[in-house]
């Protein structure tokens, strides 16, 4: 299953709740607010590490992470970027997406 | 602090604070508060703005917006300089959490017109308890 976040773990529990409910190995894909979870040394990065040991697979919309200041230098290790093509591309992978509003 | 100067209308000035606490772009919050801090400039009022929890992604340097088709507005910051708006405060447990510094957003400026129009930052970093304290000693705070 594919899970989108768009509201960033600072403002909203949505990006909690979705790693306490997404299945091992998972898609999490960040996007609009929600790519501030994917900047490196926040407080959430213990969180994202966490899901990526249970072969959680993060990937963050660039141009949403661009537009807020965050360079692909900015991002957490093992956070893989992807442009619109990506996002479509993941979407069609995977049997189901699921919206964390 | 000292007292804001009125400058010669007959209205009573008074402590304005602008506290921003969301990230640009996924919402329309930051640009509305920047718009409305703009306008409320032209009325010379004592003016504060506070750029907090993710308030303080508004201040990103190398925001780059073409991807999301939407405006930078990033760089009309740096008018309110220009504007007599000086009293930028961030809040440094914010900056922290965040994985941040004070080097990751931009630098903004004002002219001290009694200093030889010495160029001076409008950025202060405040902690938690300092920032309290603005806030308690304010007439009107408006929240974006």
């Amino acid at each position: 299953m594919l899970h989108i976040v768009n509201k960033s773990p600072f403002e909203r529990n949505a990006l909690e709740s979705c790693l306490r409910l997404a299945a091992d190995g998972s898609a999490v894909l960040l996007i609009e607010d929600g790519v501030v979870a994917a900047a490196s040394n926040t407080r959430f990065g213990g969180m994202l590490a966490d899901g990526m040991k249970r072969d959680l697979k993060f990937f963050v919309l660039s141009h949403d992470a661009a537009a807020r200041g965050l360079a692909p230098e900015r991002l957490a290790p093992g956070v893989e970027t992807v442009d619109y093509g990506g996002f479509v591309d993941l979407v069609t992978s995977h049997d189901t997406v699921q919206s964390w509003l | 602090m000292d007292e804001a100067g009125n400058g010669g209308g007959n209205g009573v000035t008074k402590k304005f604070m602008y506290m921003n606490r969301k990230a640009p772009y996924g919402t329309v919050y930051a640009l509305e508060s920047l718009e409305v801090v703009l306008i409320a400039a032209a009325f010379e009022q004592d003016i504060s703005v506070v750029f907090a929890d993710d308030g303080v992604y508004q201040l990103m340097k190398g925001q780059d917006t073409e991807g999301i088709g939407m405006k930078n507005f990033s760089p009309a910051y740096a008018a309110l300089g220009d504007y007599d708006i000086n009293k930028i405060y961030i809040e440094r447990e914010s900056l922290e959490e965040r994985g941040l510094s004070l080097d990751d957003l931009q630098a903004l400026t004002w002219e001290d017109e009694d200093d030889d129009w010495k160029e001076k930052s409008s950025l202060h970093l405040v902690g938690r308890d300092e920032l309290a304290a603005l806030i308690a000693e304010q007439d009107i705070v408006l929240s974006f």
